[in-house]
């Protein structure tokens, strides 16, 4: 690890800036307004739910609401319908939590349930790469974006919601915030703390897409084609 | 290195724009969706003003102490396994990241969509190391494989039809499908997928780099940036210098500002936040890690009027409002960077010498000021440009010839008054519906870039004139 020319480099834009330069002391101010904190203020976990059932629809994502109890049964009719086959999930401890294992034995003999194992190494991301299914739990949800917010770690590889043609995302109520104003205050208070952030940390709101042909919109680009949000009631 | 695209004199790239049917087309119907896209996020906030004043508090803040923000950026970057290389020049930029290159003996190398290294010219200098350089974006895929240049910062190929697309599929690549833009996607996808799968080194640029964690964000709709960052070992990140911001708080606020002012969005399908290399028993990301900090003359703007340009968060929100763009089209501008921002920042960046046109390329109507989200005064830049212009004895060979035959001829009471009396009916050849589009003399250089009204019949001092004599009041 090195860093190259800094010192000439940061020297230069401190002259131009016509002061001597700094590399401590500098502090963030409070900033003179603050907008991003009244957006959904004082909403509770309901009227959260609304708002990202809402936008789900405008980001080309199905929308599912149940129940920890019935979570087996809406898992089996997403995953048939996106036609089963190979479906590829972190090792997270929630996988248990919510009766994953329980729904995978609802599924037809042939489906190919692989869960990441880091230990066969790069192998992981091929099987990624051909899986039909990738599922996730979301760490944090944003209401108004309907994003899912992912930290990836050894367990979750960062393939698993990107490869694969169709991605489900299992949505705990208890994660949902208004914004990303909130995810990203979580994540910097942790840093401030000393702890290191994730080596990635994706925000997810549906498919991949792109309106470069024409201004077409275009629904599956490079990651998922399909995208399944299923709130789950705790 | 010139921010140059061709070597064609302004007016010329102006001509070709304006008579590119199908690109002003589909210039004025994305600058409509955008801009309604905006306008539409803008309102459902509420109280967008109040948004803009946090963006540029935010970027002036940062700006005025990037030596220490990209100090701290780089301590972090360091500390998370990553190499960090300060560039003051594009050579120096570009010299490296073909070090590191040629040090992995690398065969395949894809990229995510970049300004800065178009700016730079870095696939033209990684040409030499051999390698094959696939561009994973699909607009900028599609503009690879023809060997043309982005038109547009948020979508590169705007001024590419569907049928030109699907030529260019089929002839480089054997594509037998349709135009549909669907099936031509589909077919793109398949294709770089494997070029993902089999490459040794990804490049990507950066929205916004976060000082306090060392890391860089991506905004992406297509998910290729992903890819970029998630298969290849080794991973190289090029940055324009004032592209950071202090924490992950600044960084939402301002993620939010781009993705509303540039494609009228909440947010992209994908905001990625990647920190150096992969953690221990990782599998997925780098392994080598490198970000490359560019300056190439954005340290010009520092300490002067011109310092708010690098505020930018490159979003397009002013290109997409501009009256003389929805005309010219990108290309037109015959830089990296086309638009008002264009006009603003190239000359910066890269001196007048080659770009003392673009800030003519202006009507100073102000839209362009309005609708930036972190709130740079764009069309003023324009007009301290245009001064600092004249003030060097520069001026544009085209706006002298027009100034100078104007002046002659308002200059001379006697050529004046007369030929205030016979205008009407001395331009009549050259008038249609009451306006001069190719007037003659003095006026041709005036009606070149311009349309001039045609004078009225009667002049204001023959009517004042007669006026007193008949006593009317």
């Amino acid at each position: 690890m090195a860093v190259y020319n800094r010192d000439e480099f940061l020297n230069k834009l401190a002259a131009k800036l016509g002061r001597p330069r700094r590399t401590e002391g500098v502090v963030r101010p409070v900033w003179r307004v603050n907008p991003q904190y009244e957006v959904f203020k004082g909403m509770d976990q309901e009227e959260l739910v609304d708002i990202f059932a809402n936008q789900c629809e405008a980001i080309h994502t199905d929308f599912v609401r149940t129940d920890v109890a019935h979570l087996k049964n809406v898992l089996v009719d997403v995953i048939k319908s996106y036609g089963g086959e190979s479906i590829i999930l972190p090792k997270d401890p929630r996988n248990e939590i919510y009766g994953l294992p329980d729904c995978f034995n609802e599924l037809q003999q042939d489906t190919n349930i692989h869960v990441w194992d880091y230990t066969i190494g790069k192998e992981n991301e091929k099987i990624a790469e051909r899986a039909n299914i990738g599922i996730t739990f979301s760490d944090i949800t944003l209401a108004e974006t309907a994003t899912v917010t992912l930290f990836h770690n050894k367990h979750h590889g960062r393939s698993i919601s990107l490869m694969p043609k169709n991605y489900i995302a299992i949505i705990p109520k208890s994660t949902l915030v208004p914004r990303m104003t909130q995810a990203a205050a979580i994540i910097h208070e942790k840093i401030e703390k000393g702890e290191l952030v994730a080596s990635c940390v994706s925000f997810i709101s549906g498919p991949s897409n792109s309106a470069d042909i024409e201004m077409n919109l275009i629904v599956g680009v490079h990651g998922p084609v399909k995208a399944t949000y299923i709130l789950v009631d705790e | 290195m010139s921010l140059k695209l061709e070597d064609i004199p302004f007016e010329e790239g102006v001509q070709k724009g304006i008579e590119n049917d199908f690109m002003r087309q589909a210039v004025s119907g994305a600058q409509g969706r955008f801009r309604a896209g905006r306008l539409k996020q803008a309102q459902e906030l509420g109280n967008w003003e109040d948004w803009r004043k946090l963006g540029e508090e935010i970027r002036t803040h940062t700006v005025n102490h990037i030596d220490f923000y990209l100090h701290q950026l780089s301590e972090q970057v360091e500390k998370r396994g990553g190499h960090v290389y300060f560039a003051e020049t594009a050579e120096e930029a570009n010299s490296y990241i073909k070090q590191v290159i040629q040090t992995k003996n690398a065969k395949k190398i894809v990229k995510s969509k970049s300004m800065v290294t178009e700016e730079i010219g870095l696939n033209d200098a990684l040409a030499e190391t051999g390698t094959e350089v696939v561009e994973s974006d699909l607009g900028e895929w599609i503009l690879q494989l023809e060997g043309d240049h982005p038109s547009h910062i948020v979508t590169p190929a705007l001024h590419k039809n569907k049928e030109q697309i699907r030529k260019t599929f089929a002839q480089k690549r054997g594509y037998t499908g349709s135009s549909e833009p669907e099936e031509l996607a589909a077919f793109a996808r398949k294709q770089l997928r494997s070029d993902f799968l089999q490459a040794d080194v990804g490049i990507t640029g950066c929205n916004f780099a976060i000082a306090e964690s060392g890391t860089i964000t991506l905004v992406t709709n297509e998910g290729n940036a992903d890819m970029v960052w998630t298969v290849p070992d080794t991973l190289i990140t090029v940055m324009g210098m004032e592209r950071i911001v202090p924490t992950w708080e600044e960084m939402e606020v301002l993620v939010g500002l781009l993705t509303r002012s540039a494609v009228g969005q909440k947010l992209t399908s994908y905001i990625t936040a990647y920190t150096g290399c992969r953690e221990e028993d990782e599998i997925d990301g780098p392994n080598d890690y490198h970000l490359v900090i560019v300056d190439n003359g954005r340290s010009n703007a520092l300490g002067t009027e011109f310092q708010a340009a690098l505020h930018c968060i490159r979003c397009g929100s002013c290109i997409n409002v501009c009256p003389v763009y929805r005309h010219i089209g990108g290309h037109a501008y015959n830089s990296v960077y086309p638009g008002p921002i264009g006009a603003v920042l190239t000359p910066v960046l890269d001196g007048y010498d080659d770009h003392k046109d673009l800030p003519y390329a202006s009507s100073l109507c102000g839209a362009c000021t309005e609708a930036c989200p972190v709130r740079i005064p764009l069309h003023e830049m324009l007009v301290l440009h245009r001064q600092k212009i004249v003030e060097n004895g520069d001026t544009p060979f085209a706006e002298k010839m027009m100034m100078k035959g104007v002046g002659m001829w308002g200059g001379s009471p006697f050529v004046y008054k007369m030929s205030t009396k016979l205008a009407h009916s001395a331009l009549k050849p050259w008038t249609k519906d009451e306006t001069i589009e190719n007037g003659p003399g003095p006026l041709k250089a005036w009606t070149a870039v311009r349309n001039l009204a045609a004078p009225p019949k009667q002049s204001f001092r023959s009517w004042f004139e007669n006026r007193k004599k008949d006593g009317e009041n």
